[in-house]
C-alpha cells in the first residue's frame, strides 16, 4: 500500500506539536484514500517521543536515533531524510511549515525533483492521487489552488495551527531504521543555542498587540494584558528592532491567533500583519489616524492616541469601573 | 580575502497594492508599485558589511522579466560591484524547482564564490523554498533565517547566528555555503545620490538568457515545474463591524471599558 509520511518533528526531546496536527491530518487523508500513514521522526534517545506521537493517527512511525539527530541540523537531517524516502519510495511526505520543516522540506525537494507546496491551509488529493493545497501569497490576502504533477514523492509544507492534532485509539507500529549515510556532520555545525521557554499564543483566548505605535514601550501593553488576564502579541517591525521574541510575533511569517479576543494598540493594518487576527472573533483596535488600514479589519475601531486613552482604561480596570 | 559574494534579488510588488479580480481571478499585479524584496535587501546589507570587513565582490543576480531592470540597478546604488539580470521567455511559469535550477546554474556561471545570501523569503510568492533548493543544486551547504554572519575564518568556515523557536543558535557552516536573510535583521542603508544617479545612467547591466547558462528550455517554465496553480481566489478578510469610536478620552476609556467588560 502507498504511503503518506509525515516528518515529526522534535527538538532535543520535545515534540513540535504542529507536525502532530499533520499527522492527524494526513490519518484523516489516509481513511479517505487508503493509503498508509506513518510518522518519521529523527532524534536521539526518542523511545518515549515515538511513543507519544503514535497516539496522533500512525499506522506505524519509523524512527532514527542517532546522537548527531538531537537537534536539528540542515545537512544531517537531509541525508537521513533522502536515503529513507529512497529506501521506502512514499507518494507523499508532509511537513509542518516551521522554520525547520521548510528547510528540510526545501532541500529534500531537490535529489528528487519533486513538487512541493509551500505552507498550505488546506490539503487533499485529487481524483488522479496528485496532492493538492491552497497557497497563501501575497501576506495572505490571495490563495492559489496548487497542485503537485508527475513526481514522487509529492511535497508540502503545512501552516501550524490549520488542523487540529487529535488522538486515535489504534495500533501503531514502531519501525527502528539503520541509516548507512555516515549522519556525522561536515559542513554544518550547531555549535552553541541560546533558547528559552516558548509560550505557544496561537491558541491564547485573549490577546492583546503591541504595533510600532507603542514605540516600544511596550509597559501599558504588559499592563493592560495583566488586567484582562491576557497574552501579549507584537508585530514584525518590533520582534525585529528585539524588543520582543519572534515567537510572539504575529502575521504571515509569525503566529495565526485564533482568539476570542484580540487589542490592537497602534498597528497600521498591512495585509502580512492582519492575516494573523483574521480567524479571531473580535477585533479592538486603537489607533490615533482615523484612515489606517486596521480599520477595515476590526469590530471596533478607536481613533486616540493610545498613550491617553490606555491610562485611562487601566484606571477604568483597576477600579472595577463603578469609580 | 573573500571571493565573490553573490546576493539575489527578487522584485516584487508592495503586497497592499496587489488587486484581485474576482472575475477573471488573476491578480493584477500591474498598477502595483514594484521594490526590492525586503529582505533580499537585508541580504544585501549583510553581503555590503561582509566586504567592507573581509574584501570581495558583491554580485547582485536575479532571474525576471526585463523590466526589473530599473530596480535591480537601486542594489547597484547601494553599493553592488556587478549585477546579472537572467531573463527568457521561456522561465514564465517556473515554480521554486526551475527557479533554484536556474538562479544555481547562473551562480556556477559567475564562479569563484564563497558566500550566497537571498532573503528568507519573498513577500509575494513566500515560500522560502528557493534557497535550500539552490543548495541542493550546488550540492554545498545551506542555512536558514539567518539574522547575523559573525565570523569568517581563515580556514575556511563561517559563523552564522541562526534564529530558532524560542531564540538563537549559532552554527559553523563552511564556505562556500548559501545563507536565507532573516527579514528586519538589518537596516539596509540608503544610496547617495552620486551613486545613484550613476547607477540609473550608466551602469550597464548584464542579462543572461538560456542559452548562455545552457539551460535546455524543457528544463524550466511551465515545462520545468513540478506543480500547477489550478486556481486563484481572494481570501475574504472576516467580516467586521468596523464600528468607529471617537472623541472625548474618557468616554472612549468608558466604551471600551463597557465592550471589554460585556466580552471578557
Ligand atoms: C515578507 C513579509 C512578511 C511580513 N510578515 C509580517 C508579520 O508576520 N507580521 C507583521 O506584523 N508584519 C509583517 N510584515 C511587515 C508588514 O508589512 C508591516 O510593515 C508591519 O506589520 C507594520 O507594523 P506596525 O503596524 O506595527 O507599524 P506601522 O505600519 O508603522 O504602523 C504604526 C501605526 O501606529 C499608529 N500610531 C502611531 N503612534 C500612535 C499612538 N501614539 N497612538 C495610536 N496609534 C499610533 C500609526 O497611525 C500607524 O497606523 C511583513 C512584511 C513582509 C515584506
Ligand atoms: N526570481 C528570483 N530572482 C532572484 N532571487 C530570487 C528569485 N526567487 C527567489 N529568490 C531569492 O530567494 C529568496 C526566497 O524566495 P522564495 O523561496 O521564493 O520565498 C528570495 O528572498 C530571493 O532572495
Amino acid at each position: 500500500m502507498e504511503d503518506i509520511w509525515v516528518f515529526i518533528e522534535q527538538d532535543d526531546g520535545e515534540l513540535e506539536g504542529s507536525s502532530l496536527e499533520v499527522l492527524s491530518k494526513a490519518r484523516e487523508l489516509g481513511e479517505k484514500y487508503g493509503y498508509m500513514v506513518s510518522g518519521v521522526l529523527f532524534g536521539s534517545d526518542v523511545k518515549k517521543l515515538v511513543e507519544e506521537a503514535g497516539r496522533y493517527g500512525a499506522d506505524r512511525i519509523i524512527y532514527v536515533d542517532d546522537e548527531n539527530l538531537r537537534i536539528y541540523n540542515a545537512e544531517v537531517y537531509a541525508k537521513a531524510m533522502v536515503e529513507l524516502a529512497r529506501r521506502y519510495n512514499p507518494n507523499t511526505i508532509l511537513f509542518s511549515a516551521t522554520r525547520n520543516g521548510r528547510d528540510l522540506a526545501g532541500r529534500v525537494a531537490i535529489p528528487f525533483n519533486s513538487g512541493l507546496l509551500a505552507h498550505v491551509i488546506s490539503l487533499d488529493f485529487d481524483e488522479e492521487g496528485r496532492l493538492t493545497g491552497r497557497v497563501p501569497g501575497f501576506g495572505g490576502s490571495i490563495a492559489a489552488i496548487v497542485k503537485c504533477i508527475d513526481s514522487r514523492p509529492q511535497l508540502a509544507t503545512v501552516t501550524p495551527g490549520v488542523f487540529e492534532a487529535k488522538t486515535f485509539d489504534r495500533e501503531c507500529k514502531y519501525v527502528e531504521e539503520k541509516l548507512e549515510v555516515d549522519l556525522t556532520p561536515d559542513k554544518y555545525l550547531v555549535i552553541s543555542r541560546e533558547k528559552s521557554p516558548v509560550k505557544d499564543i496561537s491558541k491564547s483566548e485573549k490577546v492583546v498587540v503591541a504595533g510600532q505605535g507603542t514605540g516600544g514601550e511596550l509597559d501599558i501593553v504588559y499592563e493592560l494584558a495583566k488586567l484582562l488576564n491576557a497574552d501579549v502579541g507584537v508585530t514584525r517591525p518590533l520582534a525585529d528592532r528585539g524588543l520582543a521574541p519572534r515567537d510572539i510575533q504575529i502575521g504571515s511569517t509569525g503566529v495565526n491567533l485564533k482568539s476570542k479576543l484580540v487589542i490592537v494598540l497602534g498597528a497600521s493594518g498591512a495585509p502580512h500583519f492582519v492575516s494573523g487576527i483574521k480567524d479571531c472573533d473580535l477585533v479592538i483596535s486603537i489607533n490615533k489616524d482615523a484612515d489606517a488600514p486596521i480599520k477595515e479589519h476590526s469590530d471596533y475601531f478607536v481613533v486616540a492616541d493610545i498613550f491617553k486613552v490606555v491610562p485611562k482604561l487601566l484606571e477604568l480596570l483597576r477600579g472595577g469601573g463603578d469609580a | 580575502m573573500l571571493r565573490n559574494i553573490i546576493v539575489l534579488l527578487k522584485i516584487v510588488p508592495k503586497p497592499e497594492e496587489v488587486v484581485f479580480n474576482p472575475e477573471t481571478k488573476t491578480v493584477d499585479r500591474s498598477k502595483a508599485r514594484n521594490e526590492i524584496n525586503e529582505a533580499d535587501k537585508n541580504a544585501l546589507e549583510l553581503a555590503l558589511k561582509l566586504k567592507e570587513k573581509y574584501g570581495g565582490k558583491v554580485i547582485t543576480l536575479s532571474m525576471g522579466p526585463p523590466i526589473w531592470d530599473k530596480y535591480i540597478r537601486l542594489g547597484v546604488a547601494m553599493g553592488a560591484d556587478d549585477a546579472i539580470l537572467v531573463s527568457d521567455r521561456a522561465l514564465a511559469g517556473s515554480d521554486t524547482l526551475p527557479t533554484s535550477l536556474t538562479l544555481a546554474t547562473a551562480i556556477k556561471k559567475i564562479g569563484d564564490y564563497d558566500i550566497i545570501l537571498c532573503g528568507e523569503e519573498s513577500s509575494d510568492g513566500g515560500t522560502g523554498q528557493v534557497p535550500p533548493g539552490i543548495g541542493g543544486w550546488l550540492d554545498i551547504p545551506h542555512v536558514t533565517y539567518v539574522s547575523d554572519i559573525v565570523e569568517i575564518s581563515q580556514d575556511g568556515w563561517a559563523t552564522v547566528k541562526r534564529t530558532i523557536k524560542g531564540g538563537h543558535e549559532l552554527v559553523k557552516i563552511k564556505l562556500p555555503f548559501i545563507a536565507a536573510v532573516e527579514l528586519g535583521s538589518n537596516k539596509p542603508r540608503f544610496p547617495d545620490f552620486r551613486r545613484k544617479r550613476w547607477a540609473e545612467r550608466e551602469f550597464q547591466l548584464k542579462i543572461w538568457s538560456l542559452q548562455d547558462l545552457g539551460l535546455e528550455p524543457d528544463k524550466v517554465g511551465f515545462k520545468g515545474s513540478k506543480t500547477i496553480v489550478s486556481e486563484l481566489e481572494e481570501v475574504k478578510p472576516a467580516e467586521r463591524r468596523k464600528e468607529v469610536l471617537s472623541g472625548d478620552l474618557d468616554e472612549l476609556a468608558r466604551k471600551l471599558y463597557e465592550i471589554l467588560k460585556e466580552n471578557i
